[in-house]
């Protein structure tokens, strides 16, 4: 046990390298805030471009969403760090990683959405109408809040599966947790900073984790 | 445009480079196959756990499911791979691949099934155990094959995000498809390999991508 | 004339649901459209305030053309006041706020004028009680009176109501023709599509009876019902009260 606790938890190492991680907490956290709006505002614009039913611009969205959905994110960040230089783009391994995973979070929220709006009933929109709301008034008032509503479940659900592939920018030199904690092992030979790692992680996603279970439970849809 | 297709498609690169990506296909292929029904099995051990009257029990198989869906996979990879050894246990890649994998799928996979499970009305339990079944039996004949058949969107979905995640054990020298196609890019200079990549992912799962919206699209109709 | 419908003919694809329909509504009268199912009745509502696009024909609310280019349908749908069958309100607000959000977007008021307003609407439908209820907190007879009270809260000019009870259990389609009953004491301009027969005796000005796309026939309610000219329009109402 000893043995263990100097190899895993060995707290002279810890001391040493936890500012380094603390600064990667904050990158995450920032990594994965600019994730969640940027993913979100761009599925629910491209989710409303849909509902005008314009046919190219419709098959558009369609190919992007599936595109995403279908390339490991990994591949997408190497391609946008490693592939786009060959061509003179160059972006920051933050930028990367960020625009890989706002655009992968945009295709399923754009789904999502899409899905819900599809489930509001067609009386929704006519009983609307029918007072005098305009296209956007009824999807502004009447359908999209109920939309959302169905939503709000499986959209949490893949924003914090999608959030914590931020990990994953560590791959391309983004100095958040992993990176911090791994580049810390390396110097110091111990895998303690692996387990400081690990511990923020759970810090940021346990709660995040709960947060989904409870939204689970209290948007259980009645009607 | 003539840049864009010697960077990305370049067709001298590609054959060049072929054999290489083959064999990194057939080893994404293969971590596939072995991580999959090893997830599914582990998640459907875990949602029955989940179901004992053993309290204690059930608290543990929570905090497992919380704790591993918490855990970004990559993270949770790179502990096993880099710590691990450090006990003196030095497991091949693709076995601490393999490990990741099962513990970090394995809880995805047990919330599906909870949640198949729980959709089971009361009505088929009191049924079967009034034909004389046994707790068992009756999980196994009755519950189980009509809560698997409730979730088998979900558990598409799910196999999806494993399928795409496999790309994640290049980081720990894998050879499978990222990793060959790493390797080829930085031997020929030439980010063709990756984009091939990006591409043998998208031509194999979007059949799956369509599948799963057409699947989704109806759930959430039918909500 | 309050609605003045002329030739009004829509096809959905091939095939053609209305075939030239002719039909006016004076000032405070109540007419009343029935026919068997498939003769057009609720395609002929959905027109008159182009919730289904007419394919030709003219349209005039209270003199105004509402096919006319340019014409502001929202502003005109808002003097149409519409119940439809299966109630329509909306699950993710309260009884107020479903007869509210009209008052508010469409008519811009500002809150308190419009609860004000939405209050006494409900009042009228007799659920000044259930302001704060939610749709699945109310009884499907309930729910159809807030419709009405969403339509009534914009002061319609008239109302349209697309078989208003057959969604509702036997023991609460009285409350809604009720309030139906007292709309019509106070004057409201309505055309209602319904298989209330009992209804219709009493309170019509005027039955229409349409059958494939088409006015077979109209005039006063003992008219129609009693003595009519078409047997097609006995056999309907025999089959009814069988």
């Amino acid at each position: 046990m000893g043995k263990f606790a100097q190899t895993f938890l060995n707290w002279e190492v810890m001391a040493q390298y936890a500012p380094k991680i603390l600064e990667g907490f904050w990158v995450t956290v920032q990594l994965a805030l600019a994730v969640v709006i940027a993913g979100i505002a761009t599925g629910l614009v491209l989710a409303l471009a849909r509902s005008f039913r314009v046919k190219a611009l419709n098959l558009l969205i369609v190919a992007f969403v599936d595109v995403l959905r279908a390339v490991p994110p990994l591949v997408l960040i190497i391609i946008l760090y490693f592939a786009l230089p060959t061509v003179g783009v160059r972006m920051s391994g933050f930028v990367s990683t960020w625009l890989a995973l706002s655009a992968i979070l945009a295709s399923f929220a754009e789904e999502i959405f899409w899905a819900g709006m599809l489930a509001v009933p067609h009386g929704q929109w006519e009983a609307a109408r029918s007072t005098g709301l305009s296209f956007l008034q009824a999807m502004r008032f009447v359908v999209l809040p109920q939309a959302v509503r169905i939503t709000i479940p499986p959209l949490t659900n893949r924003t914090i599966a999608i959030t914590k592939g931020t990990a994953l920018g560590a791959v391309v030199a983004v100095g958040e947790i992993l990176y911090q904690a791994q580049s810390a092992y390396s110097f110091s030979y111990n895998p303690s900073p692996l387990t400081l790692g690990a511990v923020a992680y759970l810090i940021l996603f346990i709660p995040v984790v709960w947060f989904g279970r409870w939204v689970e439970t209290r948007f259980a849809w009645k009607r | 445009m003539e840049t864009l297709i010697t960077a990305f498609f370049n067709l001298g690169i590609l054959r060049e480079t072929a054999p290489y990506l083959w064999a990194g296909f057939k080893m994404s292929a293969l971590l596939t196959l072995v991580v999959v029904p090893l997830g599914i099995a582990g998640g459907l051990a875990v949602a029955l756990i989940a179901r004992t009257a053993f309290r204690p029990l059930r608290w543990l198989v929570v905090f497992y499911v919380d704790f591993f869906r918490a855990f970004p996979p990559l993270v949770l990879l790179m502990f096993i791979a880099f710590g691990l050894p450090f006990t003196g246990l030095d497991l091949p890649a693709f076995v601490s691949v393999a490990l990741a994998f099962f513990l970090n799928t394995s809880s995805y996979y047990g919330e599906i099934f909870r949640a198949g499970i729980e959709s089971i009305p009361r009505g088929q339990f009191e049924a079967a155990r009034s034909t004389g079944l046994g707790a068992a039996q009756t999980m196994a004949y009755v519950i189980v094959p009509q809560a698997t058949r409730n979730v088998i969107p979900d558990l598409i979905s799910n196999t999806l995000e494993v399928v795409k995640l496999t790309s994640i054990a290049s980081v720990v020298a894998l050879p499978e498809l990222l990793y060959a196609a790493r390797q080829a890019q930085s031997i020929t200079y030439n980010a063709t390999p990756i984009i091939a990549a990006g591409i043998i992912y998208l031509v194999c799962l979007w059949p799956l991508v369509r599948l799963l919206s057409r699947f989704e699209h109806r759930q959430i109709a039918l909500h | 004339m309050i609605l003045d419908v002329a030739g009004l003919h829509k096809s959905f694809g091939d095939l053609e649901v209305l075939k030239g329909i002719d039909l006016k509504v004076a000032e405070r009268e109540l007419v009343f459209v029935i026919g068997p199912s498939g003769s057009g009745k609720s395609t002929l509502l959905r027109c008159c305030n182009r919730l289904e696009e007419p394919t030709s024909g003219s349209i005039r609310v209270e003199g105004v053309d509402i096919m006319a280019p340019g014409v502001d349908i929202n502003a005109v749908r808002r003097r149409i006041g519409m119940v439809f069958q299966s109630f329509n309100l909306y699950p993710h607000l309260n009884a107020l706020g479903n007869v509210t959000l009209a008052l508010r977007k469409v008519l811009k008021k500002a809150k308190a004028e419009a609860d004000d307003i939405g209050m006494r609407a409900l009042v009228r439908v007799g659920l000044g009680d259930k302001a704060k209820a939610y749709p699945n907190e109310l009884s499907g007879g309930q729910q159809q009176r807030v419709a009405i009270a969403r339509a009534l809260a914009l002061e319609p000019s008239i109302m349209l109501f697309d078989e208003p009870t057959s969604a509702l259990d036997p023991e609460l389609v009285g409350g809604v023709l009720a309030v139906m009953r007292q709309m019509r004491e106070s004057g409201m301009t309505m055309v209602v599509v319904s298989h209330e027969m009992r209804f219709a005796r009493g309170a019509a000005d005027r039955v229409v009876f349409m059958d494939q796309g088409r006015v077979l026939e109209e005039g006063p309610p003992e008219k129609i019902f009693n003595e009519p000219e078409h047997a097609r329009i006995k056999e309907f109402i025999a089959s009814l009260n069988g």
